[in-house]
């Protein structure tokens, strides 16, 4: 249990995390100079993207030993904008697809009524 | 009646929560400061996403293509320009001073002032010369690449807007930092913690400083690289 005085870690996983952190940057800056691209790029720059944020709050902010009741009040609350990300995923595809319809050249052309 | 071999449900990590969220006095069981320090981390992570979701939604939504950030933030040093040199070096300067933070935390609780000081200026250092180059770049685009927030000659009229204000806030939360890291820096070298030998107030700065640099992880893969 964390204490009022905070757990005593040794210094050294400080500094194993930060190398970590270190290779995984090197990985996602890897991802763009080696030009991956597609479906691969992007899943690759989400995986280092998670495995640097979760070593960061679990380690360096200190998550991974705090109460489960602080834990889940944190981190529950962020899953709320997976739908966020999806709702304005499929409207902005929506925008786009209409802008293109709109605004491309129109395939009718319009003639006047034979009165 | 307790068989001392079965763990109370209070003592299992979800009867924990239940007996947490049911105690009478408080719930969280950490110093208010670092509970309400969380909290606002959680609102700080909603508005940075909301930045953050609003820049996909224009994106997609773009029928003109969005600009490369590869090609418009490599930088050249007499050769070919090598793509996001300096968003490389702004990530691990970060980076570096999440671990320079993490240590002065540890250093704090063992009540050893003066190594805390130094890692909390080094921390607020790097900060600082991360700031001077998101400044740098910024220069860099508005001056010379022509970049405003309603339009660019590389694309996508929206990609000014959606990079000032991302960058923009997150370079105010980093200065903000640095002038928080200075102050608590300051009242440790001051001893005004050698009394109580509490040095919670550390662990609340490097919980802000390790957000800081969250928020440029996500910013650094959604922005840059995608």
């Amino acid at each position: 249990m964390s204490g009022a005085e905070g757990q005593q870690h040794p210094i050294s996983t400080y500094l194993w995390i930060w190398g970590l952190l270190f290779v995984l940057s090197g990985f996602s800056y890897a991802v763009d100079y080696l030009q991956f691209e597609g479906y691969l790029r992007w899943s690759l720059i989400l995986l280092f993207m998670f495995l640097k944020a979760g070593f960061i709050i679990a380690i360096f902010m200190h998550m991974m030993w705090e109460r489960m009741a602080l834990i889940t009040a944190i981190l529950l609350p962020p899953v709320a904008l997976l739908f966020l990300i999806a709702f304005m995923a499929i409207e902005g595809d929506y925008t786009n697809l209409t802008r293109e319809i709109v605004y491309s050249a129109p395939d009718f052309t319009p003639v006047s009524p034979h009165h | 009646m307790a068989n001392d071999a079965v763990a109370t449900v209070a003592e299992t990590r979800a009867g924990s929560v239940i007996a947490d969220w049911s105690a009478d006095k408080q719930t969280f069981q950490a110093p208010w400061g670092k509970a309400m320090m969380w909290i606002f981390l959680l609102s700080d992570t909603f508005i940075f996403s909301s930045f953050l979701v609003g820049y996909m939604n224009v994106r997609i939504s773009s029928t003109i293509p969005w600009p490369i950030p590869s090609e418009v933030f490599a930088l050249s040093f007499g050769g070919d320009p090598i793509p996001l040199i300096l968003i490389a070096i702004m990530t691990f300067i970060l980076i570096t001073s999440s671990g320079t933070m993490a240590m002065a935390v540890n250093y704090g609780y063992r009540q050893n002032k003066k190594v805390t000081v130094m890692l909390m200026t080094a921390t607020a250092l790097l900060g600082a010369s991360f700031v001077g180059m998101q400044a740098f770049e910024w220069t860099k685009l508005i001056v010379d690449e022509g970049v405003r927030p309603w339009g660019n000659p590389m694309g996508a009229p929206q990609f000014g807007a959606a990079f000032f204000m991302i960058t923009g806030f997150h370079g105010l939360h980093v200065s903000a930092g640095v002038i928080y890291l200075g102050i608590i820096a300051n009242r440790v070298r001051r001893g005004d913690y050698d009394k109580t030998g509490n040095y919670e107030t550390v662990e609340i700065a490097g919980l802000y400083w390790h957000f800081v640099d969250l928020v440029w992880v996500f910013i650094f893969a959604f922005f840059y690289l995608w």
